[in-house]
């Protein structure tokens, strides 16, 4: 059996069988096959439609000094200036959150699958996982700002009013982001560490090793790939996100850092990123100007396809699935 | 599995136990974010149930005037305005997501035996980076493209002017309308299912395939009859994952629905679908820059009450049908 043959599905067999004896067709039949090519073509379609008319647009409207300028108020879509800040969020954003859920998400994952008792635990966990993928990222957005308006966590935004915080600043929305990709990295982490072989593990023990240190020596360094591909598809969730941006980056235009220490102050000011920029600009927003919103949109749209490529690179060569989790 | 030997057995067992005890607890901490997310968001919700009773799932009145109502609610807390009956929004989010899951299910699972069967070597190589592409796409960019090249062609093309004239002293139609919404939200989610049925069709095990076809029957009917029912838990995982997404969906749907918080008409005929109307979500994006009007933000807040319960039943339901998969030895990921 040739690999090709292997890829094409299991009923590819049967085209082969077809010679030795006569099938028969009926009309549903044929009805069906030709949905199912109707359906295959539309996607792809759709795909082409979607990916040349924002490169149309983008290339339009984009231009190099858009990418190196800072945005602007005024009504004068000449005067509006470009989207350095917006990127500069986007970046911001997607190195706190994944800093967060990076480790977070593995150590879950290491956790589920290494120790996993009291197994009633594991269980609660994992569902616990499960919820949080599926809680829609509008929902987490209002409950962060519930979160950090409270006045004790003030240090993380700045205070609005007396023992009130404005809870709107990267680190809000950061932390918040982080819960989009943390499912995907312990889902990605989980299989890889599940996939390294128990002999590897058992090697490891018999030289006198503890649990932590082959986690950390041998299990950790095996499952690189499994890791990166979760990384990589959570920055993609996490560039891709609107609702939280919206509700808890405080929808300045610029990058707008709070305090006197620089650093710090950068992580507690609000600011803008890709996403919630080509909202404002688009007819739904406030902006409405939609040359601006076709050319972050095209920024935005290269920078998840360069993630996704990304994930391509990693995973080449591990099997045909096409679930990347 | 516990290691055996270790060079200084006392001290790396401690160290092995306290990682142990340190991961649990990072793991445990999961439970306890959702467990504060659903009483924070109830707590700050129930203001607004309680003073409505059941009545706020109920119809009744203009939304739009009554949402508004709250958010002009004067300052002193014992004037608070309250009143609500959500109806229109509750009715437009799952109008929206029924219809747009179920055109998703019927065409990625299409596209899956397609892909799996009828396909020619090279389309089915270009159509998985098609999908994947397809299923990164940002959100707010299916909504760009929504709201400045698919409403304006409702709006001007598909729309007659008779249909606007019809219901032009209720509402005006410019395009923006549950189709649109429900167009471009098929778009979004259909990617995600064909993933999940097209590896759980490949996963179907090879030899009750051939058992079909030895009985003689066609490709089609074999992966109809054969491939598509025992994947039948992995559609429904895949189907009960995309009504999540589709039910938090709330930039693209508030970019290209109208935002109008309008109960479409079934008795309006064909008419019916170029109606605007609002979701649950989307609302919550709409009055964000409400949150601090006490009133209101908890207005909000009960929408998101209702939002994170529904996703909640669809982590859990999404969770039995992967279990009952098991079964079958599937494997769905």
């Amino acid at each position: 059996m040739s690999a090709r043959a292997h890829n094409r599905g299991p009923a590819a067999l049967i085209g082969r069988l077809r010679t030795a004896h006569r099938e028969s067709w009926s009309v549903g039949d044929m009805i069906g096959v030709a949905a199912a090519w109707g359906a295959g073509l539309l996607l792809c379609l759709i795909a082409a439609a979607i990916v040349i008319y924002m490169m149309f647009r983008g290339l339009q409207y984009l231009s190099l000094d858009q990418l190196f300028s800072h945005p602007l108020p005024g009504l004068d879509q000449s005067k509006t200036g470009g989207f350095l800040d917006p990127i500069e969020g986007t970046v911001i954003l997607t190195v706190i959150a994944t800093a967060m859920a990076a480790p977070i998400g593995i150590g879950i994952a290491v956790w589920l699958t290494e120790y996993g008792k009291p197994s009633g635990l594991a269980r609660g966990v994992e569902s616990g996982i499960e919820i949080v993928a599926g809680t829609p990222s509008i929902v987490l957005a209002i409950f962060g700002l519930l979160v950090f308006q409270q006045g004790f966590l003030s240090f993380l935004s700045y205070e609005a009013t007396a023992g009130v915080a404005f809870g709107r600043s990267f680190i809000a929305a950061g932390a918040m982001m982080s819960l989009i990709a943390l499912p995907l990295v312990v889902g990605a982490t989980r299989e890889a560490l599940n996939s390294v072989p128990r002999h590897v593990r058992e090697a490891s023990y018999a030289l006198g090793k503890d649990r932590i240190s082959t986690i950390r020596r041998v299990l950790l360094p095996a499952s690189r790939r499994g890791i990166g591909t979760g990384v990589a598809l959570g920055m993609g969730r996490i560039v891709g996100d609107t609702a939280i941006v919206f509700i808890l980056l405080g929808a300045s235009l610029n990058t707008e850092p709070q305090g006197d220490i620089p650093g710090v102050g950068l992580l507690q000011g609000t600011g803008s990123t890709l996403t919630t920029y080509v909202y404002n600009n688009s007819p739904a927003g406030e902006g409405n100007s939609p040359e601006k919103a076709y050319a972050a949109a095209f920024v935005l749209l290269i920078i998840v396809i360069a993630l996704n490529f990304a994930v391509d690179l990693i995973t080449r060569g591990r099997g045909p699935s096409w679930t990347r989790r | 599995m516990k290691p055996v030997g270790d060079q200084n057995p006392e001290q790396g067992d401690r160290t092995d136990r306290r990682a142990e005890i340190a991961l649990g607890a990072l793991s445990a901490a999961v439970l306890l974010l959702i467990a504060f997310m659903i009483v924070f968001v109830f707590a700050k919700a129930w203001p607004s149930f309680s003073h409505n009773g059941l009545a706020w799932f109920g119809p009744g009145g203009n939304v739009g005037d009554q949402l508004a109502a709250i958010f002009n609610s004067p300052a002193n807390p014992d004037e608070y305005v309250y009143e609500l009956h959500a109806w229109p929004l509750l009715y437009a989010t799952a109008l929206i997501t029924g219809i747009s899951v179920i055109l998703a299910t019927i065409i990625s699972v299409l596209s899956a035996m397609f892909i799996v069967e009828f396909a020619p070597g090279w389309i089915s190589a270009i159509l998985q980076p098609v999908v994947r592409l397809l299923a990164a796409v940002p959100s707010v960019i299916y909504g760009l493209i929504g709201v400045l090249v698919l409403v304006p062609f409702i709006g001007n093309h598909i729309i007659s002017q008779e249909q606007k004239e019809s219901v032009q002293y209720v509402i005006t139609l410019d395009g923006s309308s549950i189709l649109a919404g429900i167009l471009v939200l098929t778009v979004m989610i259909t990617p995600i299912m064909v993933a999940i049925t097209v590896d759980a069709l490949r996963s179907v095990p090879r030899n009750w395939m051939e058992g079909a076809a030895a009985l003689g029957v066609n490709r089609f009917r074999a992966l109809r009859t054969v491939g598509i029912r025992s994947a039948r838990p992995a559609i429904v995982a895949a189907a009960i994952l995309a009504t999540a997404r589709a039910l938090g969906e709330a930039i693209m749907l508030a970019m290209v629905t109208g935002s109008k918080a309008f109960s479409p008409n079934p008795l309006d005929g064909l008419t019916f679908f170029f109606e605007p109307a609002k979701t649950l979500a989307s609302e919550i994006v709409d009055g964000s820059e409400g949150l601090s009007v006490k009133p209101f933000g908890e207005t909000l807040y009960a929408f998101a009450a209702i939002l994170l319960i529904s996703s909640a039943f669809l982590s859990f339901s999404g969770w039995y049908a992967r279990r009952a998969m098991r079964k079958y030895t599937l494997q769905a990921r």
